[in-house]
């Protein structure tokens, strides 16, 4: 089932807990000291709040990213770059066996522009939903003010390079991006970079790795290189990706520094497909039907390399691409 | 040991040890299957295809159509490249100077990934770069550019499929 475009949206006065209550087309969200509450027309769910706020936050910060960005088993988004399908129960067998799963097709502008409200509304000054476990303290409670500074952080992506002029800048103490804590023994010297007169700003380089340990966000991808349409998209990693990611194409992963690991599972039904654990130096492709989630026990490095083609999903859905990287 | 309490008010170690790899030390993780095949997941380590490669190989450890991510053991002085397109280097290991000059042979736009320049660049020296561990270069889009390193090291490079990209997937993948 599916609605057409003008998806309409509605908020309402705050509930005895202080947060208001929001509709996105059928679906309609609340909230109060714990829980986030959803329903649609054929049924409702519940989600710890904590979890919610993360997941809702990387959903908007990544634009609704590449496929899709489930919040949990039952809840979610399927981005067809334009519009939006917010879903309940359409990747879950079980849902779908019995009829319960429902979706709706929106615009992104009005999808984005109301969970923005929604995050902004529902996220109180003592929770950073960027941040790990450690680093913020809780999303529960009644209402208690806002932390919009930390839920509309800049989108960092290069257009070229890191540290090319005009481009994205180097992250430093002064510009606000310490060390962060569990990186304080990176190495952070910068490349030596040696122009001739005549060719200042042709030539560049910066030290990836202090620039990520200078990371001041968990699970957020960020572009640093470019090359067409393939895209470095390194990210510092701590606790539990808040999301479970189902890919429309093939994403790889390289782990720069420590250790992850994987659940890995068949995008479309949720069953178990294998576990991936990923040291430093080890490259995995992750299949573009499957969805996964990462655990990070100290935080780490990622990086995250993705091919942006704004063709690639179609030509695998429609099976002129494969879902794998290469055969042998 | 304890160290300070946090912003949640748990109670966080004293210091924590970032892990990397070397080419002298990697340990690799890999898939645990339940039903899958592992080599839908082409999964290697850079470090250990490093190891096995010669020097200056451009082994394709990642591929998204046409894009690759290459892992090159960087040992003595490579030859001299260029491409029609930005590409970009990160060391993984070691040292590794970077030289570039312009030159008057460049590759057709259509023509990806890196091409060997027939003869040493006759245009003017652009400048250097020199990578040590976790640093990134650029490669600029039509510039000769040589690699020198003085121990073995390892190099990533961000590219597209070329004349010089080398697939082994069955020597460096898991496949059981
Ligand atoms: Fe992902």
């Amino acid at each position: 089932m599916s609605i057409e475009a003008g998806t309409p949206t509605s908020s309402t006065e705050p509930n005895a807990e202080g947060y208001r209550g929001f509709t996105l087309g059928q679906f309609s969200f609340r909230r109060d000291e714990y829980f986030a509450y959803i329903s649609w027309p054929t049924g409702s769910h519940i989600m710890s709040v904590d979890a919610f706020l993360r997941a809702m936050q990387r959903d908007i910060a990544w634009d609704f990213f590449y496929g899709i960005v489930n919040f949990d088993g039952v809840f979610g988004t399927m981005n067809h770059y334009g519009t939006v399908d917010l879903f309940a129960g359409r990747y879950n067998d079980s849902y779908r066996k019995a009829e319960l799963d429902y979706s709706e097709n929106i615009d992104t502008p009005i999808i984005r522009e109301q969970f923005k409200a929604i995050l902004e509304d529902w996220t109180n000054q003592t929770f950073d939903p960027f941040a790990s476990p450690h680093e913020t303290g809780p999303a529960f409670g009644v209402k208690n003010g806002s932390n919009v500074d930390a839920i509309t952080r800049r989108r960092v992506a290069a257009t070229r390079m890191v540290n090319l002029p005009g481009d994205e800048e180097l992250r430093n103490d002064e510009n606000g991006h310490p060390l962060n804590r569990m990186f304080l023994d990176v190495p952070q010297d910068e490349p030596l970079v040696e122009a001739e007169p005549g060719f200042e700003g042709q030539l560049a380089g910066f030290n990836l790795f202090n620039y990520l340990a200078r990371s001041q966000v968990t699970w957020n991808p960020s572009v640093v290189s470019v090359c067409k349409d393939s895209l470095f998209c390194p990210t510092t990693e701590e606790y539990i990706l808040p999301i479970i990611h189902g890919n429309d194409r093939v994403e790889w992963f390289i782990q720069l520094s420590d250790e992850i690991s994987w659940e890995v599972e068949d995008r479309d039904t949720g069953t178990m497909r294998s576990r991936v654990v990923m040291k430093a130096g080890d490259v995995c492709a992750m299949p573009a039907d499957i969805r996964h989630q990462g655990y990070s026990p100290k935080r780490s490095m990622l990086l995250v390399w993705e091919n942006g083609d704004p063709n690639l999903a179609d030509l695998i859905a429609s099976g002129q691409a494969p879902t794998y990287p290469a055969d042998f | 040991m304890a160290g300070a309490t946090n912003a949640s008010g748990a109670v966080e170690a004293a210091s924590y040890k970032t892990v990397f790899a070397s080419l002298e030390d990697f340990s690799k993780g890999g898939v645990e299957l339940i039903n899958d095949d592992p080599r839908h997941y082409a999964f290697s380590n850079m470090y250990e295809v490093a190891s096995i490669s010669k020097p200056w190989e451009q082994v394709a450890v990642g591929k998204n159509m046409q894009y690759v991510l290459e892992v090159v053991r960087a040992e003595g002085q490579s030859g001299w490249r260029t491409a029609s397109h930005d590409q970009f280097a990160v060391s993984l290991d070691g040292e590794v100077e970077i030289e570039f000059f312009t030159h008057g042979a460049p590759v057709d736009e259509s023509v990806e990934g890196s091409v060997a320049l027939a003869a040493d660049p006759d245009g003017q020296r652009m400048g250097r770069v020199v990578l040590n561990f976790g640093h990134q270069a650029l490669l600029p889009a039509n510039s000769a550019y040589r690699m020198t390193a003085s121990r073995p090291s390892v190099v990533m490079i961000q590219t597209i499929a070329g004349a010089d990209t080398k697939f082994r997937w069955a020597e460096i993948c898991q496949t059981v």
